[in-house]
């Protein structure tokens, strides 16, 4: 199982040759890896359904206790199956969608990874793991949004998406780390049975408010809820699969995951109603306000995501039910709708719904995938939309608390639902034939598998709502906690929830007969959107631009010596004052000191002098190089070998790019004061006094026995070496090591941008000059 | 900006720098029983460059590296990264050292092993970004 999640992140870097060897068809040979997860999660289904919780152990650091064990329960192979399933038609689809793009391989690249970062995310036990994929869910859906690179709008919806949710990530951070600290264990599974301690401890709420930060930002919960629609500027095979069916869905996962540990206390209950009502109606309102079928669509997802909060919130055994059967409902119908959004564009070559009409004829297949998926977005009878809103209008009805304000809200959401859903379903394809940007056509077979299975499916399991009943118990029972059967019908009997969806169709069908009337009512409202959440986010911006701008005049004004004036008097201050006040200056030393040793320590010192003196500045790096190579005579005298070589090559190389350096720059002057000497004086000579306190304090005190005795035991048996210096770098300390290594790489790559722009602004400048005659 | 030297630099760079190579690859083999390393290796490999470039110009050492030195530190993030993988085969933590004995010829090839190639390979080629970089100017049309 691990191996299959990161083995596709290895297929995810051979994106690139993939598409050298299958050119547009490298999407339909990627998507084999999801179809054969996805035929795997469907056989692992009736173990699962029988109440089985597969566990897949794999240690990562144990000595962090950190693994990346997988565990596979009703709610993790609801979401795994959503994922790969949609993955597959998404891979499909967007080779077609994208067919020719020349950055086509990226998009793999990018998509593939957050397949697998997402997979990960539902999968994993361990709360480290579950938020490094958590994280690089975030990140992939960045570059995904930004995809059209060069367009800005594109990067600043995906910095936007990329700010809240990390910010949102910052803060699920110190909740789970509060989570393992209370629950004394970094495993979900363990924590989520210990549901009693955690709701008791004092830190509860703090832990609780942090995750929902994390959870509402992700799932775009209002008041975060701006960043969602923004968010379609990615391509829209990107925005059915990140941000309607999977991605937004990773909060709340989060939070059925922490259901059955966290829930049903009254900050639980009263926040996650509130939270999610508002949401549900906030975004079925202002999906009315959208001619845009993607802006549209996103709406309506955040107010699925809404409802779906609001649901985990009220926390009855029947909202668990509707919760497992609205997330499928959702993903299948929604999918279905975005991926005919694409088609419609792809084919039109507008977003606009008021611009299309009467394309019934000409896309029979899209017009009738369209109007199924509608359907069931609308709630309406026999599709699967309509079991789940059903279900949503019991548990509110039979909700504990806010037993008006709940069922209100859902009515209103509902109502406007519906009429977005006829918008999607009856605009684009009835009406009077419009003239559009493109000749418009059916879409290719690969655009269309989706769309057809997706909607085929969303009828299939509200015809017979049974086969679903598996899968959805399983996931109830997840979240419950305890075992909780579920049996869905599509007919209950008349009564009240039908009622109200009864009603909500004939209000919604009048809303979207007097949409257009209804926009400009909206328009009215107007300045109330401008000052909505998103205007917080944006001064929110500005102030921390303000604040960086302020720091960077503030601490880096461009002068090297300020900077080594600053580093070294916090290195003295802050090393000074610990050495001072834990050790006293008393120190006790043997000077037993052999010739050749007070000669090297001769030489440096003259080095050091000179180099102060020196007129030429030539003349000074070689001094500086001779104290350089007196360290490395000292490292060879005292037997380290290994350092000696490294600090002779290191001093090599620094002289020659120092020589090179001085090449540039303009003739050695003296521009500093006496005063300015002075305190440069003063700060190396008390760094120098603070380097010698501290070193004689070493060689006073042993605090602890030194590690070297077992490295020198360990080195041979257990790193297969005698050299030990080697064994620790590239064996023992090998994560150290390979941080250092990515620290060289990350200065080298600085090094050589700084070089290439400073060229740039150089060569602009002498342009000109250039171009006159050189020869006179 | 450094043009070809004098034509003992020349004559010696062109003699040195095989031997300067070979030293290093000797330097990064048998880092782990004696001194040597990945680290060392790469500092002496990137001396041997920088010396030809001294000699010739960046143009030859561009050409005669055939990649571009930023593409090495890529390529040694890659191997340093991938030699920490292995283990997932046997079900031992991340970066657990793999050790394996080519039969005939006695050699023993190990995950460290990879892992200083990687480190070598990034040395290497930061120190030629930085020296090529301020060799000529930054431009990237060599």
């Amino acid at each position: 199982m691990q191996l299959a999640v990161l083995g596709g992140f290895v297929l995810a870097a051979f994106a690139p040759l993939l598409h050298r060897w299958f050119g547009d068809r490298a999407g339909l040979v990627m998507a084999l890896l999801p179809a054969a997860l996805s035929l795997w999660l469907f056989a692992q289904l009736p173990a699962v359904v029988g109440g089985e919780v597969l566990v897949f152990e794999q240690a990562w650091v144990p000595g962090l206790d950190i693994e990346l064990t997988f565990l596979l329960d009703g709610l993790a192979l609801l979401f795994a199956l959503l994922i790969s399933v949609i993955g597959v038609f998404v891979l499909v689809y967007s080779s077609a969608y994208l067919k020719g793009h020349p950055d086509l391989a990226r998009f793999h690249v990018v998509l593939v990874a957050f397949m697998m970062s997402m997979l990960g995310l539902v999968l994993a036990d361990n709360l480290v793991a579950l938020f490094v994929f958590w994280e690089l869910t975030s990140i992939t859906s960045y570059l995904l949004i930004g995809f059209n690179h060069t367009d800005p709008e594109a990067r600043k919806s995906a910095s936007q998406g990329l700010f809240v949710t990390v910010a949102g990530g910052l803060a699920l951070m110190a909740g789970l780390v509060m989570l393992a600290v209370v629950g004394e264990s970094w495993s979900l599974q363990t924590l989520v049975a210990q549901g009693d301690t955690l709701r008791a401890h004092p830190l509860y709420l703090p832990i609780l408010l942090c995750l929902l930060a994390g959870a509402f930002t992700k799932s775009a919960q209002f008041p975060f809820h701006f960043w969602l629609p923004n968010a379609m500027a990615a391509p829209t095979p990107v925005s059915a699969y990140l941000h309607s069916a999977t991605m937004v869905k990773a909060g709340i996962y989060l939070l059925a995951r922490m259901q059955p540990g966290m829930g049903g206390t009254e900050a639980w209950v009263t926040l996650l109603s509130l939270f999610g009502a508002v949401t549900m109606v906030t975004g079925a309102f202002l999906a009315l306000r959208h001619t845009g079928i993607k802006s549209l669509l996103a709406y309506s997802t955040i107010m699925a995501l809404g409802t779906l909060t609001m649901l985990l919130g009220i926390g009855t055994e029947e909202a668990m039910i509707a919760f497992g059967t609205f997330l499928l409902a959702h993903s299948l119908y929604k999918g279905a709708l975005f991926l005919v959004a694409g088609i419609l564009d792809h084919e039109t070559g507008t977003k606009d719904i008021s611009a299309m009409g009467g394309l019934r004829r000409v896309m029979p297949v899209s017009a009738t995938c369209a109007g199924v998926a509608a359907l069931s977005l609308g709630g309406v009878i026999p599709l699967f939309g309509f079991t789940a809103k059903e279900l949503m209008f019991t548990s509110v009805l039979h909700a504990e608390r806010f037993t008006v304000l709940l069922p209100a809200l859902s009515l209103a959401a509902a109502v406007m639902t519906l009429a977005a859903a006829a918008i999607v379903a009856l605009r684009p394809f009835f009406g009077n034939r419009r003239e559009m940007p493109r000749a418009p056509h059916e879409g290719p077979p690969e655009m269309l598998a989706g769309p057809l299975v997706m909607a085929g499916l969303s009828l299939l399991l509200g015809l017979m709502p049974g086969l679903a009943s598996g899968l959805v118990g399983a996931t109830a029972s997840s979240v419950n906690g305890a075992p909780l059967p579920a049996s869905l019908s599509l007919w209950h009997g008349v009564n009240l929830p039908l009622g109200l969806s009864l009603v909500s169709l004939v209000l919604g069908l009048l809303i979207f007969r007097y949409w257009d009337y209804w926009r400009i009512w909206m328009r009215s409202l107007e300045p109330l959107f401008a000052r909505g959440p998103e205007m917080g986010y944006f001064k929110i911006m500005d102030l921390i631009v303000t604040i960086s701008v302020w720091q960077t005049r503030m601490l880096q004004n461009g002068y090297i010596r300020n900077y080594l004036v600053m580093t070294l008097m916090v290195l003295v201050g802050l090393t000074g004052y610990t050495l001072w006040s834990r050790h006293g200056l008393a120190f006790s030393f043997a000077l037993d000191v052999r010739f050749h040793e007070a000669l090297v320590a001769g030489l440096m010192v003259a080095g050091a002098v000179t180099a102060c003196i020196m007129r030429l500045r030539l003349a000074a790096v070689a001094s500086v190089g001779v104290m350089g190579f007196c360290i490395a005579l000292t490292f060879v005298i005292f037997s380290a070998p290994d350092l000696g070589i490294t600090q002779l090559l290191i001093e090599t190389l620094t002289v020659i790019l120092l020589i090179l350096v001085l090449f540039r720059l303009p003739r050695f002057a003296s521009l500093s004061t006496t005063l300015e000497r002075v305190r440069d004086l003063v700060v190396a000579g008390a760094t120098g006094l603070l380097m010698t306190l501290l070193i004689l304090t070493v060689l006073d005190e042993r605090l602890f026995p030194s590690i070297a005795d077992y490295m020198i035991a360990n080195s041979q048996p257990e790193g297969h070496g005698h050299n030990i210096v080697n064994v620790i770098l590239v064996d023992f300390r090998a994560l150290d090591t390979l941080g250092e290594v990515f620290v060289l790489a990350l200065a080298a790559i600085g090094v050589y941008a700084m070089l290439s722009f400073h060229v740039d602004e150089y060569d602009a400048r002498r342009q000109p000059e250039r171009k006159e005659p050189r020869d006179g | 900006m450094v043009r070809s030297g004098t034509l003992i630099l020349s004559v010696a760079a062109r003699l040195l720098m095989p031997l300067q190579l070979l030293f290093s690859v000797f330097l990064l083999l048998r880092g782990h029983d004696e001194p040597g390393g990945g680290f060392i290796a790469g500092l002496v490999a990137a001396g041997a460059f920088a010396l030809y470039m001294f000699a010739y110009g960046t143009q030859a050492t561009r050409a005669m590296l055939r990649v571009a030195p930023q593409d090495l530190i890529g390529m040694g993030l890659f191997l340093g990264v991938a030699s920490t993988l292995p283990a997932w085969w046997h079900g031992q933590p991340f970066m657990t050292a793999q050790w394996w004995t080519i039969p005939l010829i006695g050699f023993t090839f190990s995950t460290p092993l990879i892992f200083d190639i990687g480190v070598y390979l990034v040395v290497l080629g930061s120190v030629l970004t930085a020296v090529v970089g301020l060799m000529d100017g930054g431009r990237d049309d060599g």
